[in-house]
């Protein structure tokens, strides 16, 4: 019957791996590299604010990887806002919708929700392409409604395919990989580096609360541990009786 | 103190009570691994009403209000995270701990005469329990719950004639709304636990009025010495109680490793698609309900819809839940403990154990044709085992039962 | 059960050993959940320091801004104002604010003020916790000939000057509260935050 546990345990990973047609790259997540998350803090509020709310998320929260609240104030507030609220954004949720189809969702838990390897591939993955109505496309999803927001940096990117014959013989196009086309400010490097930086960030502020979590965790099970020693004593000390 | 205590004992059974269930309750010595599932569900039934009362206190039952509550928890919440992460981690080491503890009355025959009744008890806490998790997955309003709802309630569109105005009924609309979430709170934070609390005190009390089996399926009872206690009986207390302690400090372990460094579970016990919230207009591309239903739903989806109606794979369902209530009328073998049975049991019961647990995984699978069949032939599997029972049990090959218990 | 010997003292330190730890065990359980009962950081952010903009407030006007969900009054006093404030020593409770947590330190002088024009105070009084009503017409007829401005808590009938300080024979016990404040720049007050602090 261990087995029975054994097969429970061991089968999350392998059913969620299904589903994506195209390989996700490897997001850099550690949500204990402070210096990334400030860094990416200050991608998110100047690039991504503008669209997206991150209704949940309270700036001062960012204290917790070590900006002070009057940095906090200086460099990543809004004028009118305060510390203690969340990151709203001005555009109303009608504009957004008429501009890009729908309305940009809240980046509060949606890197917890798709995965920050998705989410790093996606932010890597724009593509142009005049046929869609903002002029880009992305490689992991397709037809998307926002614009690549930051090809200043990144560069435009353009698709490469590849002709693939399926087993009815039928020939088709295949997003083969991209290749840059015009360069952006940064090398691929280092926007490489700046949206790993940035998705770190959206994936803290899935769950702020992870690194204090895993801190707990290690002092819980030690003192479990020690708990465990008292009572494995104590129960041989009694059943010595029994026979 | 002793004034005290003779004080209270005229006016309450303290200590006829604490004699009667701890310390003059004489259990099998011969307990073993299994038999820390019952003490272990009790806690977890604890946890569940600790940590759902707090939560209670910031969550709020209202379609609008509810998602973003549940992730005022999750950040503003002092250790809000971590209440909320016992309780979900606790529902569904509820299941596991339950499902453990309903496999261990089955291979020692613990459902048999005299504890039928106890086994009765335990199956309707185990069908409650299902209404429990069910309504209590709706109130994060992510697009699981939404949408698991709405699937789960539809269910019931299939019963013939009355079951369109049945789903409505319990709705309390056309869709799952608002009055859903609302009226699903209700009960699953007041009637089900409250239902749950009586049923375990019947189910203890029965256990205590007949006395635990054992994995030799031996009754303790039949041979006592001169001061009437039974041979082979240990009082509950302390021997139980010190060696409880150490099955709950191992059981914590495992649960706060859980809670603290996976509490997602890989997706398992809170679901990635329940980071988004409910959107009516959006169905997530694979909905699946959460593991520990997913053996029935692939029952259910392994009836093709006969006449057009859905109802028959619904029903078979149903009746694979309620078939586990005939368990103790079903089994006609001589002894109880698998450690007697004959080979014909132990492989029944192998299939068995193979078609849950192939119906469990297939459930969270997508439906492919080649899945369907499988989950058609496990479902054979899964029925045959209740409805053959009577005949190989009877007549399989047996071994002698001990006088008493073996080490 | 055996006849064996049993080692006593050794199980009383065993049960002890295991009692504590499983009493610590049980003590941390609870910390997570009694300090969920906390004020959540919404609750924080809503009750966070208020800044008022001084420029706003007309002499002899009163703004009343939210502060933690109370009321706090920012009044400027006009000179003439100032100058009846000290008339009335002798009718008044704690004329001298000697009750020390009714207002801070740096508060504690003749006009309860850091700049002697402008009066901070919580809105409720200090008896039962209404809000009193702004009453500064002076010599008002159902308040007697020498009334000098103040409140009236319309609850119980308790009477407070332009400094928020008590009469004599009002069921209030003390003067109305002053909050922490600190002033940021000559025309803007930070309600919240005492002076001196970070």
């Amino acid at each position: 019957m261990k087995k029975l546990l054994f097969l429970l345990l061991a089968l999350p990973t392998a059913v969620w791996a299904a589903g994506a047609s195209v390989p996700l790259d490897r997001a850099p997540v550690n949500p204990h590299n402070q210096e990334s998350l400030q860094r990416g803090a200050s991608v998110f509020v100047n690039y991504c604010l503008n669209c997206h709310a991150a209704s949940y998320m309270r700036y001062n929260r960012m204290q917790d990887f070590g900006l002070s609240e009057a940095l906090i104030k200086e460099n990543l507030l809004f004028a009118s806002d305060k510390p203690g609220e969340t990151m709203q954004v001005a555009m109303r949720g009608k504009d957004a919708k008429e501009w890009f189809g729908v309305p940009p969702p809240d980046l509060s838990v949606i890197t917890r929700s798709r995965g920050a390897d998705w989410v790093y591939t996606y932010l890597r993955g724009f593509y142009r392409d005049n046929s869609r109505p903002m002029g880009w496309n992305n490689k992991v999803f397709d037809n998307v409604g926002m614009p690549h927001v930051l090809h200043d940096l990144q560069g435009q990117m353009v698709p490469v395919y590849r002709v693939e014959k399926s087993a009815d013989g039928v020939e088709h196009k295949v997003l083969d990989r991209l290749e840059l086309a015009r360069p952006g400010s940064m090398t691929l490097a280092e926007y490489d580096a700046l949206v790993g930086d940035l998705v770190n960030y959206l994936a803290w502020m899935g769950e702020p609360a992870k690194s204090q979590r895993m801190h707990i965790g290690v002092a819980v099970l030690l003192f479990l541990g020690l708990f465990y020693v008292v009572a494995f004593y104590l129960k041989k000390e009694y059943w010595k009786d029994v026979h | 103190m002793e004034k005290l205590l003779n004080w209270v004992d005229e006016r309450f059974p303290l200590t006829a009570s604490y004699k009667a269930h701890l310390s003059e309750y004489f259990a099998p010595k011969n307990f073993n691994f299994w038999y820390f599932f019952g003490s272990l569900a009790l806690l977890v039934l604890v946890i569940q009403i600790v940590s759902g009362i707090f939560l209670t206190m910031h969550y709020k039952p209202d379609a609008a209000l509810a998602f973003a509550s549940v992730e005022y928890i999750m950040r503003d919440v002092d250790y809000g995270w971590l209440v909320r992460y016992i309780h979900s981690t606790g529902a569904s080491m509820f299941f596991v701990v339950v499902y453990l503890h309903m496999f261990r009355a089955m291979i020692y025959g613990s459902y048999r005469q005299p504890r039928e009744l106890i086994w009765i008890f335990g199956v309707i806490i185990y069908l409650v329990l299902m209404a429990e998790a069910f309504m209590g997955y709706l109130l994060p309003w992510g697009q699981m719950s939404y949408w698991g709802a709405q699937v789960i309630i539809n269910l019931f569109a299939a019963v013939p004639f009355i079951g369109e105005d049945l789903s409505i009924w319990i709705r309390g609309d056309y869709v799952v709304g608002d009055a859903t979430l609302n009226r699903f709170f209700a009960l699953h934070v007041i009637a089900l636990p409250l239902v749950l609390l009586g049923l375990v005190a019947a189910h203890l009390v029965a256990l205590h009025e007949v006395g635990s089996n054992n994995p030799d399926g031996v009754e303790i009872k039949k041979l006592k010495d001169e001061q009437g206690k039974p041979l082979d009986g240990i009082p509950f207390h302390p021997y139980y109680t010190v060696k409880d302690i150490l099955g709950v400090v191992v059981f914590l372990m495992v649960f706060a490793a859980i809670v603290f460094f996976a509490p997602e579970m890989g997706g398992y016990f809170l679901e990635y698609n329940n980071f988004i919230p409910a959107d009516p207009l959006k169905t997530p591309e694979h909905i699946a309900p959460v593991w520990y239903f997913t053996p029935y739903y692939a029952i259910l989806r392994a009836v093709p819809p006969i006449l057009g109606s859905q109802f028959p794979g619904v029903a078979l369902m149903g009746v694979a839940v309620l078939i586990f209530f005939l368990l103790p009328w079903l089994d006609k073998s001589p002894v109880k403990s698998i450690r007697y049975r004959g080979p014909k049991f132990k492989i029944a019961l192998t299939l068995f154990v193979i078609a849950f647990i192939g119906l469990g995984i297939l459930g969270i699978l997508p439906a492919t044709e080649l899945y369907t069949w499988i989950s058609r032939v496990l479902s054979v599997v899964y029925f045959a085992f209740f409805l053959l029972m009577p005949w190989y049990t009877r007549n399989d090959s047996v071994k002698p039962v001990p006088e008493r218990v073996t080490k | 059960m055996s006849e064996t010997s049993v080692d006593a003292s050794k199980r009383r330190f065993l049960v002890t050993m295991t009692s504590a730890v499983g009493g610590v065990a049980a003590l941390g359980a609870t910390v997570p959940f009694v300090l969920s009962m906390n004020p959540s950081a919404r609750a924080k952010a809503a009750g966070a320091p208020v800044e008022v903009d001084l420029s706003k407030v007309e002499p002899g006007m009163l703004l009343a801004v939210e502060w933690r969900g109370q009321p706090v009054w920012v009044v400027q006093r006009t000179p003439e104002m100032l100058e009846l404030l000290a008339k009335h020593d002798n009718k008044l409770m704690d004329a001298a604010s000697d009750n020390s947590g009714q207002q801070p330190e740096y508060c504690k002088n003749p006009t309860r003020s850091i700049k002697p024009e402008y009066l901070i105070v919580v809105g409720i009084c200090t008896h039962l916790g209404c809000s009193p009503t702004f009453r500064k017409e002076i010599g008002a007829a159902d308040l007697g000939a020498d009334w000098a401005g103040g409140w009236f808590c319309p609850c119980h009938g308790s009477r407070f000057d332009l400094a928020g300080r008590v009469f004599n024979g009002s069921p209030a016990p003390t003067n109305l509260v002053i909050p922490p404040h600190k002033y940021l720049s000559e025309s803007k007050v930070l309600i919240g935050e005492d002076q001196g602090a970070a």
